[in-house]
């Protein structure tokens, strides 16, 4: 459990947030200058704010109220940094074992073997750091601040400075991460895909403040955030679940909400894995009558939840399939030739060839941040999704 | 022609010896001197920065003088360190080294502040993170890191003991055997009729003295930065 309540003043900046999360891994979310970097940097230790009090799992590591604060090398948070930041004069195993060092040889729970072995980072151990690329450079910085064994982790857009290449390579790690270390996550960024795929709680920000905080599938369908996050991205989240593959035409035939969707196959992944989905507005269109001698393999039934406020020529809905939400992006004009208002039934049509390595995701956590049984998912599955997706 | 009498050995082991004590002693001073000439926010700072650095400007005998009126016999400082502590600069070894250290510091703290200002503070603030108090950060990440600067430095100011000579002679003169360095020796035998080749003998070997320093400083940077990837 986090609990932050910070009010701090950058020249003429403010920044005030509070959040509570007990989420495995909580999306700090937001434009760049929203406070994002700041306010993990707080949590982190590396800035003495203002007034703010902050604790983890109920042990209070800042309270400016009275005079508490733990200083960085006692507050056992780990941090990865957007640029990763190894030392460039120790070896890569050096630096993996750095932290392991300073950690209370009572509380260590990593062992170097197992962080390796997680990170698939093995053959790099003796190499040094200006060797390596981008994407191992970050995969290292992980291992690292895993090692100190933190009871948070901390980590300030770590695939921001990489290409989609590395950022694809990264990912997969990225979504085993918890469950597989137990160690919760505050993941700072501003990516809607990247949000997407990892992130059990959302916290969006803008101008310094929380806009709102939630799970990320509840804060995703809110169409009234969707100016804060992404306009480009905006889209709903969804769980699902592999049925079948169609090895015919390479496709893999998800369930959600009682219908079926086709997607471009997922390797690797045994029926009955939970996928996460995320679905771009953009890519969804409607028809009020069942549609026909259409390309599109996917047609869900719902009805219309909820219209947006109108941006431009563009309104964002709100569609209820079977109790799970979708959303779609139309012109206003095609809002009102079709007279869609809310309670209109209507049937969404999305293209299966939408769908991209960055919209799909194994995950055994669900979007609306509830616990599911764990499915062991082995290594290579999600590793194996990119040249399908590619 | 190039063997040595025991004047000019006694000269040249001297002035090593003197160098070497003048640099070393001046290490700890100096890195204290640089982090907080980087890193300090207090107040006196361009003071202190000015008094550092004014042996670089000042005529070398100024600075001799001025040290002669400290610590001279009858001098503030050089009566209370006799009096109290037993330690006697003037007319001695240890006087050479010490005007040696004082025109050297400023090399020595210059080269090491440089690479304190070079260095990623983003780099400390990760080590903190990972559980180091700052002593630690500071022996296992920022010692490490500046070293290419402190072996410069180091370096730096031992060739400039090994050359110093103004202060030198002003403060302590020219006592063969205690203390008359190489370069007051060379001046010496430059003074006397037929000392011509006593003179080229020494020069020779304060050439190759300082040739050296600067080969093993080029070495050890390279090996050093090699190691840690901050050239190339």
């Amino acid at each position: 459990m986090i609990q932050v309540n910070v009010q701090h003043r950058l020249g003429s900046f403010d920044l005030t947030a509070q959040f509570a999360s007990d989420g495995r891994v909580t999306a700090l979310f937001g434009r760049s200058g929203s406070g994002k970097t700041s306010l993990i940097n707080i949590i982190g230790g590396l800035i003495c704010p203002d007034h703010a009090h902050i604790s983890l799992d109920g042990e209070v590591v800042v309270d400016t109220d009275q005079r508490i604060f733990v200083p960085k090398h006692r507050r056992r948070v780990g941090y990865v940094f957007q640029e990763g930041r190894l030392f460039p004069h120790l070896t890569v195993r050096q630096n993996l074992l750095y932290g392991w060092w300073f950690a209370p040889a009572t509380k260590r729970r990593g062992q170097l073997a197992q962080i390796v072995k997680l990170l698939g980072i093995g053959h790099l151990l003796d190499r040094r750091p200006r060797s390596l690329s981008g994407g191992e450079k970050q995969r290292v910085a992980i291992g690292r601040a895993l090692l100190a064994t933190p009871r948070l982790l901390l980590m300030d857009e770590p695939l921001a400075s990489l290409d989609d290449a590395r950022k694809a390579e990264i990912l997969p790690y990225l979504e085993r991460l918890y469950d597989e270390t137990k160690v919760p996550i505050i993941y700072v960024s501003h990516s809607v895909p990247e949000v997407a795929r990892l992130a059990s709680t959302m916290v969006v920000m803008a101008d310094g403040h929380v806009v709102a905080t939630g799970p990320t599938a509840d804060i995703m369908a809110r169409l009234d955030l969707i100016p804060f996050t992404n306009l480009v991205e905006a889209g709903a989240i969804l769980d699902a679940e592999i049925l079948k593959h169609d090895e015919q035409f390479g496709l893999t035939v998800l369930g959600l909400c009682g219908e079926q969707l086709w997607v471009p196959r997922l390797n690797g992944c045994i029926p009955g894995t939970k996928v996460r989905v995320h679905i771009r507005a953009r890519d969804v269109m409607l028809s009020t009558r069942p549609p026909e001698g259409l390309s599109a393999l996917n047609v869900l039934r719902g009805v219309v939840a909820e219209l947006g406020q109108q941006h431009g020529p563009i309104v964002d809905l709100r569609l209820d399939c079977g109790g799970q939400a979708i959303l779609a992006r139309l012109t206003q004009r095609s809002v009102e030739s079709l007279g869609l208002s809310k309670g209109t039934p209507v049937y969404a049509v999305i293209k299966t060839v939408g769908f991209d390595r960055q919209t799909l995701g194994t995950a055994s956590r669900q979007a609306n941040g509830a616990d599911t049984t764990a499915i062991p998912i082995e290594g290579p599955v999600a590793t194996s999704l990119r040249p399908e997706m590619a | 022609m190039f063997t040595l009498t025991p004047e000019e050995q006694a000269a040249v082991e001297l002035s090593v010896w003197v160098a070497l004590w003048a640099t070393l002693t001046s290490l700890p001073p100096g890195l204290l001197v640089a982090m907080l000439l980087s890193r300090g926010k207090f107040w006196g700072k361009s003071i202190l920065n000015g008094i550092v650095f004014l042996p670089l400007v000042l005529p070398p005998v100024v600075t001799g003088y001025i040290l002669l009126l400290l610590f001279g016999r009858r001098g503030l400082l050089g009566a209370f360190l006799a009096d109290n502590l037993g330690i006697v600069f003037a007319f001695r070894w240890t006087g050479a080294a010490l005007a040696c250290a004082v025109m050297g510091f400023p090399l020595l703290v210059r080269a090491m502040q440089l690479s304190i200002d070079a260095i990623d503070r983003g780099l400390e603030d990760a080590a903190g993170t990972l559980g180091a108090n700052p002593v630690w950060v500071f022996v296992t990440v920022t010692l490490p890191l500046i070293l290419p600067g402190i072996i410069a430095g180091t370096i730096l100011s031992f060739a400039r003991a090994m050359g110093e000579f103004g202060a030198t002679i002003t403060f302590v003169s020219n006592i063969p055997g205690e203390t008359q360095t190489l370069p007051s020796a060379i001046y010496t035998f430059t003074q006397v009729p037929g000392g011509d080749v006593a003179a080229f003998r020494l020069t020779v070997i304060a050439i190759g003295v300082s040739m050296f320093a600067l080969l093993i400083s080029e070495a050890i940077g390279y090996v050093v930065g090699r190691r840690m990837g901050v050239e190339e």
